[in-house]
């Protein structure tokens, strides 16, 4: 409290000291007169690129308003000022990686897109020659992250249902929390660590072979904690007068929580669900180590190796010839596209069906 | 979110502990245990998964740290497949904290930055879109990231590193006597910060939501200027959550793999300086010897892991403690 006391009163007595405060178009026409002075620059003088010139002119703009509004102002309101400008220039500074990526995604990626590059498998096609395209990886994507799906949401339903609905409880609180700390934990396990765990516990000491299947499981132990907690989320707003009403009509605890908890926090459950698959979906490192690569279509999770979208595009890069880096764009343009059309879905539905207050 | 008050532990115990008991036939109870017991064997399992994840991977490196005729922790040198093996973790730990350490140095103001342009500076329209846009770039998969560094970012750095060399070069860090600005730790240490970026404004974007309005309009209504309120406010309340949305970041880029296996040159060498070709890590180590390695390789390579595994898990151990104890004091729902 005594901070904001102090400014207060440094404010009161500023403000009636000089009230005057910069004109709305000052820090528009220092901005102008920045990058003005920077472009000259640029020509008259050695300093140039488009960075060089950028940074000059953000630096001019910078002296400029804070020069300016320092004497006009005050120290507090220059002050003010710069803290505003590098809010902003930290959020064009998200901006412009994100653009960046994009452009460069969709320029060089469409170049790749056809009817060939999604229908046919790299059977057969040499590294160095055009053509072929991604059918196998787009299948053993799906399969993959399909059972990650089917083995991660019921268990993941389930703890989170344990979590909301029995961990209140007297004697469970305890375990509870301890199982919410490692969820949370759980979260920041890289996901290359989960993918030697697998290899570990599946392949050397299972004997499974490494396959589609092992790559599930991983894909399954990285969405698990996110299904948790975002399902957690969700079942905590559902209202407890709508528990009490069904408790209340005689119906027992686990055909309140099947059939009115659930349901009610449905939207929310899928919404997170889906944001948990967008996040496997693109996960490589995993994949790397629990499946071998393969140039044709392998439909059988279970036995062999079986190609994804990822490790597709890693064994594109990897080759680095022109046409195998032609191929990763064009697979990663399709694994972004996927990504997003998930996470959009989720969007919106977390918009639409959330759980009503 | 999440405050919707809870009913009173005594009474929201009875509907299953007590009254049910007098109120429900057998066969309801019957069904009750068994769900119990289900979703209870759910939430075990993660519990055992996070042993079993520590447990397989100590028992598999161990082959590995009995065949090692060098120091594991101070060699520098990768050959767990030659007779006699020798291999060890300096080049790789240090890689890895160096390029966290470089991404964390630029993504941790930067996602401040962002949090308080989403919450305190831009409208409700603006700073949704602003929140949209981070998201979004979480969305990206990261071997999508490391193409990008490969083939957009990394051209585009040998300038920045010329400059460094050359304004800065006294500085270790900066200098660069190769004179060959290709996949270096710099390029690794950006990638990573735009990774990261998204996890660090997320979650102290989520604490400065909660910052009481109260307290915010107090400062405001006396007169502070927007800093001003957020020094007085808004740093106070969230400090504890700022840090640990910076430390489940550092968490993050500790433990990224394909991007930075593609933005380095992989190399088994301490060095400094950070735009010259090098530099390697835990995470991309693994994957980029995986195929070639051996049975002593393998398994070296998953003792490299287990070290990557505590030093993440001791991260993120740190930051959800200080995040559940400041919940604790604030009474609210982590």
């Amino acid at each position: 409290m005594s901070r904001v006391e102090t400014y207060a009163t440094a404010a009161l007595v500023e403000d009636a000291l000089r009230g005057q405060r910069l004109p709305g178009w000052a820090a528009p026409a220092a901005a102008g007169l920045a990058v003005m002075t920077a472009l000259l620059l640029a020509v008259a003088t050695p300093v140039d690129g488009v960075a060089g010139t950028a940074v000059v002119a953000v630096l001019l703009f910078v002296g400029l308003q804070t020069a300016w509004s320092v004497r006009v102002e005050g120290r507090r309101h220059a002050v003010d000022r710069l803290a505003t400008t590098a809010v902003h220039a930290a959020f064009l500074a998200a901006v412009l990686p994100l653009l960046s990526v994009l452009v460069t995604l969709i320029a060089k990626g469409i170049r790749a897109m056809s009817g060939e590059f999604l229908t046919t498998s790299m059977r057969g096609v040499s590294p160095t020659s055009a053509g072929g395209g991604l059918y196998h990886a787009l299948i053993g994507t799906l399969e993959q992250v399909g059972i990650a799906v089917l083995l991660a949401i019921p268990l993941g339903v389930l703890a989170a249902i344990y979590l909301v609905e029995y961990g209140q409880h007297a004697g469970h609180r305890g375990f509870a929390r301890a199982v919410g700390f490692v969820v949370d934990v759980m979260t920041g396990v890289p996901s290359v660590v989960v993918g030697l765990f697998v290899y570990t516990a599946l392949v050397l000491t299972l004997g499974l072979g490494r396959s589609g299947l092992a790559a599930s499981v991983a894909l399954t132990i990285l969405m698990l904690p996110m299904v948790v907690r975002s399902c957690e989320e969700m079942l905590r707003v559902v209202p407890d007068e709508l528990r009490e009403a069904s408790y209340a009509l005689g119906v027992p605890r686990w055909r309140t929580i099947v059939r009115v908890v659930v349901p009610t926090a449905m939207g929310g459950i899928v919404t997170g669900a889906m944001l948990a698959v967008a996040r496997a979906a693109g996960e490589t490192a995993p994949l790397l180590l629990t499946t071998f690569l393969s140039k044709s279509v392998n439909a059988d999770p279970t036995n062999g190796p079986q190609a994804a979208l990822p490790t597709f595009l890693w064994d594109q890069i990897a080759s680095s010839t022109p046409a195998s880096v032609d191929r990763a764009w064009g697979a990663a343009l399709v694994l972004v596209l996927v990504v997003t059309a998930l996470y959009l879905t989720a969007r919106i539905l977390a918009r639409t069906t959330g759980v009503k207050r | 979110m999440g405050t919707t008050p809870r009913l009173d532990p005594a009474l929201a115990t009875s509907p299953d502990e007590d009254a049910s008991r007098q109120v429900l036939g057998p066969a309801e109870r019957r069904g009750d245990q068994v769900f119990r017991a289900v979703s209870r064997g759910a939430a075990q399992l993660i519990l055992l998964l996070l042993a079993a994840i520590a447990l397989f991977l100590v028992w598999r490196a161990f082959p590995a740290f009995q065949a090692n005729t060098a120091s594991f922790l101070t060699t520098t040198a990768w050959f767990p497949d030659q007779d006699p093996p020798v291999f060890g973790i300096a080049a790789l730990a240090f890689g890895t904290v160096l390029t966290a350490a470089v991404a964390m140095v630029l993504a941790v103001p930067v996602g401040y930055g962002i949090a308080l342009f989403t919450v305190f500076y831009a409208d409700r329209r603006v700073g949704a879109a602003a929140g949209f846009i981070t998201d979004l770039l979480a969305a990206v998969p990261s071997i999508v990231f490391g193409l990008w560094g490969l083939a957009v970012l990394q051209p585009h750095l040998g300038g920045l590193g010329q400059w460094l060399n050359t304004y800065l070069g006294a500085i270790p860090l900066f200098r660069n006597d190769s004179g060959l600005y290709t996949k270096s730790i710099l390029v690794a240490g950006i990638v990573l910060a735009i990774m990261v970026l998204p996890t660090v404004s997320a979650l102290s974007r989520e604490v400065f939501v909660r910052v009481p309005a109260t307290h915010v309009e107090a400062a405001l209504a006396l007169g502070a200027t927007r800093w001003e309120m957020v020094r007085a406010s808004v740093l106070p309340f969230a400090r504890p959550g700022m840090v640990s949305a910076a430390m489940l970041g550092l968490g993050r880029a500790l433990g990224e793999t394909i991007a930075v296996a593609l933005v380095l040159s992989a190399a088994f060498d301490v060095s400094w300086q950070l735009s010259e070709p090098g530099g390697n890590t835990f995470a991309a180590n693994i994957a980029l010897k995986w195929n070639e390695a051996g049975p002593i390789g393998l398994s070296a390579l998953i003792a490299s892991g287990l070290v990557l595994f505590a030093l993440t898990l001791a991260v993120n151990v740190t930051a959800r403690a200080i995040l559940a104890r400041r919940a604790r004091f604030s009474g609210g729902a982590a």
